[in-house]
C-alpha cells in the first residue's frame, strides 16, 4: 500500500494552500456581502423616508410629533392621533393576546394528551397563515355588527367603574379602537402561541423530571422551572408580535373608523400609522404626501424604540437573575 | 431463581431492616414488558448498587421507586413497591409524601434557572411554610450536608448555572437532601463528570448513608464496587443477582453475572 502511494511534490502543497486561502477569502467575502446587504437596505428605507418627509418636517418642526390635527385642506399636519391610535390597538392586542397564548402554548406543551398536540399545533400555525385582508373583511362583516351588540353592555356595566369607566364611554359603533385591538389580538395570537409552544418545547425532560420529583405540581412546575427558563424567548416572541400588530394594516384600516381624532374611550373611532398611509396615499400631493412618508418614519422610529426596551427589559432581567 | 428469598434479600443484610421491599413488580412501556417479576429488598441506611448493560431496566426500576414515570402517559407498573411497609404504588399514596420521602438525583445535573439559594429552598417551600431565620439554616444545613457550603457560601445569590458540572450536581443532591427524604435514588450520578468531580461525588455517597437509604444506578462496575455495600445484576428487565457487593465482584453465584463483571459482555 505504502509503496504504491505516488509521493506528492511540496510545492503543489503550496499551490493547493495558496488556492483553499483564495478560495475561503471570497467565500467570506459574499457572506460578509450578504449582511452587509440587510444593513444597507434597513438604511436606506430609513434615509429615503427622512428624506421624503423632509418637508413636512422642516415646516411643521416639533409641532409634526405634538399636534394631533391632521387637516389635508389647510396643509396642517400633526402625527399625535395616528401615533395615539397605533400603540393603543397594539397595546389592547397584546394584553388580549399575551395571556391566551400562554395559556394555548401550556397547554399544548404540558398537558395536552400526544394525539392533540400536533394537529392543533398545524391549526394555529395555518391560523397565523391567514392573510390580513380576511382578518379585515371578518372584522368589518361580522365582528363589527357583534361589537356594536355587545357595546351598550360594555358601557352600561364597565362604563360605570370610575377611571375605567372612561374608556367604555360613547355611542354603540362597533367601529372603533377596542375593535381595532381584538382583531389584531386574533391576529398576533396564533403568531405568538407558537413561538411560545416552540420554545416551551426546548425545556429539557430532565428540568422538569427533577421538579417533580421535588414534589411540584405542574402550574409550578410551569410557573417556576419553564417561565423563568424561557423568558428570553418569551419575550421575544411578545414582541416579535406586538412589531406585527404595529405595522398591520389591512385589518386595522377596515374595523378602525379613520377619524383624526384622540379619544379616552376605546369605543370610539381613531386611526393607526398604515391605516392613515392606507387610506390617503391614493389622492396625496405635495405637502400632503410628504406628511404620510414622514409618518411612515414615525413608524420606523416606534417600532425601534419598541425593539429596543425589549432588549433592554432582557438585559435587566439577565442581571437581577445573577448571570 | 429457584430460591427466591435468597434473590429478594442480599446475603448478610439480616443485620438492618430492609426499607424498601419490592414485590413482583412487572413494568411496562406502552406493551414493551421493562421489568419482569422483580423482588428485592432494599436494606435501610446503605448504598445498594443496581448495575446492568444498556437497557437493562435499571434506570426503570429506580424511576418506579418514586413514581416519577407517572408524568408520562402509556406507562404501567404492577405488584408492589413497600417503602416502610405501605405500597407507593397505591393510587392512595399521596405523591407528595412520596417525593418527600424519596429524593432523586439525575444523569446529568439540573440546577434550576434561578439562585444557588432558591434552587435549596425552592423545594421546601413547596412543601413547608418556614421563617426566613429557618429557611436560610435548612439552606445551609443541606449544602453543608451536600459538601459544597464552602465553595457557594459568599455566591448564594449568584446564578446556579455559573457553577461547574460537579458542583452543580452536589447542588441537586443538597437540593434533595434539603427536603429531609429518607431515601436517595442516584441515577448515573456521574457519568457526566470528570473523574475528580467524581470521587468527591463518591466521596459524599459514603458520608451520606449514615443517614439515607441510598439506590445508585450506574453503568461503572468500579464504582458500584467503591460505594455500594449490595450490588444487583439486571439483565433484560430481570433481576439476576443481588447480594453482598464483595460476593457479587469475587464470587458471583450466575453465570451471566460473572460474565458481565468479567467483561464478556455488555
Amino acid at each position: 500500500m505504502h509503496a504504491a502511494r505516488t509521493e506528492t511534490p511540496a510545492r503543489d502543497f503550496e499551490t493547493r494552500a495558496r488556492t483553499d486561502a483564495r478560495h475561503d477569502r471570497i467565500f467570506h467575502g459574499a457572506l460578509k456581502s450578504c449582511a452587509l446587504l440587510v444593513l444597507a437596505a434597513l438604511l436606506g428605507a430609513a434615509l429615503s423616508m427622512l428624506w421624503g418627509g423632509r418637508e413636512v418636517l422642516f415646516q411643521h418642526g416639533f409641532h409634526f410629533l405634538t399636534s394631533s390635527s391632521w387637516n389635508p385642506v389647510t396643509d396642517d399636519y400633526g402625527a399625535l392621533a395616528p401615533v395615539f391610535g397605533t400603540l393603543v390597538t397594539s397595546l389592547i392586542a397584546l394584553v388580549l393576546a399575551v395571556p391566551l397564548s400562554f395559556g394555548i402554548a401550556l397547554f399544548l406543551t404540558e398537558i395536552a394528551p400526544v394525539w392533540m398536540r400536533g394537529p392543533v399545533g398545524t391549526a394555529i400555525e395555518l391560523l397565523a397563515g391567514i392573510p390580513s385582508i380576511i382578518y379585515g373583511m371578518w372584522g368589518l362583516f361580522i365582528f363589527v355588527p357583534f361589537m356594536a351588540r355587545i357595546e351598550p353592555a360594555l358601557s352600561s356595566t364597565l362604563g360605570q367603574i370610575p377611571l375605567i369607566g372612561k374608556l367604555f364611554e360613547g355611542p354603540p359603533l362597533g367601529l372603533g379602537i377596542l375593535t381595532a385591538g381584538i382583531v389584531l389580538a386574533v391576529m398576533i395570537l396564533p403568531f405568538i402561541s407558537s413561538v411560545m409552544r416552540e420554545v416551551f418545547q426546548t425545556v429539557p425532560k430532565r428540568l422538569k423530571e427533577s421538579a417533580y420529583a421535588l414534589g411540584s405540581t405542574t402550574r409550578e412546575v410551569v410557573w417556576d422551572i419553564v417561565l423563568p427558563y424561557t423568558r428570553s424567548a418569551v419575550i421575544g416572541g411578545i414582541f416579535l408580535g406586538l412589531g406585527r400588530a404595529l405595522g398591520e394594516t389591512m385589518a386595522v384600516t377596515f374595523v378602525l373608523g379613520n377619524s383624526d381624532n384622540i379619544t379616552s374611550s376605546l369605543l370610539m373611532p381613531g386611526t393607526s400609522i398604515s391605516s392613515s398611509i392606507a387610506n390617503e396615499f391614493n389622492e396625496a400631493v405635495g405637502t400632503h404626501r410628504s406628511a404620510l412618508i414622514a409618518l411612515g418614519f414615525l413608524l420606523f422610529v416606534v417600532t425601534f424604540i419598541v425593539l429596543l426596551i425589549a432588549r433592554l427589559m432582557l438585559r435587566q432581567l439577565a442581571r437581577r437573575e445573577g448571570n | 431463581m429457584t430460591d427466591l428469598t435468597s434473590v429478594a434479600t442480599p446475603a448478610g443484610a439480616t443485620a438492618t431492616r430492609s426499607k424498601i421491599r419490592v414485590r413482583n413488580l412487572n413494568f411496562f412501556y406502552h406493551d414493551f414488558h421493562a421489568l419482569k417479576g422483580i423482588d428485592m429488598d432494599i436494606p435501610e441506611k446503605r448504598v445498594t448498587a443496581i448495575i446492568g448493560p444498556s437497557g437493562c431496566g435499571k434506570s426503570t426500576l429506580l424511576r418506579v421507586f418514586n413514581r416519577i414515570y407517572a408524568m408520562y402517559p402509556k406507562l404501567r407498573a404492577e405488584g408492589s413497591v413497600e417503602l416502610d411497609g405501605e405500597n407507593v404504588l397505591d393510587p392512595g399514596y399521596a405523591m407528595n409524601r412520596l417525593r418527600i420521602k424519596v429524593g432523586m438525583v439525575f444523569q446529568k445535573p439540573v440546577p434550576f434557572p434561578m439562585t444557588i439559594y432558591e434552587n435549596v429552598a425552592y423545594g421546601i417551600r413547596h412543601h413547608q411554610k418556614l421563617g426566613r431565620k429557618k429557611l436560610d439554616e435548612r439552606v445551609e444545613e443541606a449544602l453543608r450536608s451536600a459538601a459544597i457550603w464552602g465553595e457557594v457560601k459568599d455566591k448564594l445569590r449568584h446564578s446556579a448555572l455559573g457553577l461547574s458540572g460537579g458542583q452543580q450536581q452536589r447542588l441537586c443532591i443538597a437540593r434533595c437532601i434539603a427536603l429531609q427524604p429518607d431515601v436517595l435514588l442516584l441515577d448515573e450520578p456521574t457519568s457526566a463528570l470528570d473523574p475528580i468531580a467524581t470521587s468527591r461525588i463518591e466521596q459524599l455517597i459514603e458520608e451520606l448513608k449514615r443517614t439515607y437509604t441510598i439506590v445508585i444506578v450506574t453503568h461503572n462496575m468500579q464504582q458500584a464496587a467503591r460505594v455500594s455495600d449490595y450490588t444487583a445484576f439486571m439483565y433484560l428487565g430481570e433481576m439476576i443477582e443481588f447480594g453482598d457487593t464483595e460476593m457479587i465482584f469475587t464470587k458471583p453465584e450466575k453465570k451471566q453475572t460473572e460474565d458481565y463483571i468479567t467483561g464478556r459482555f455488555g
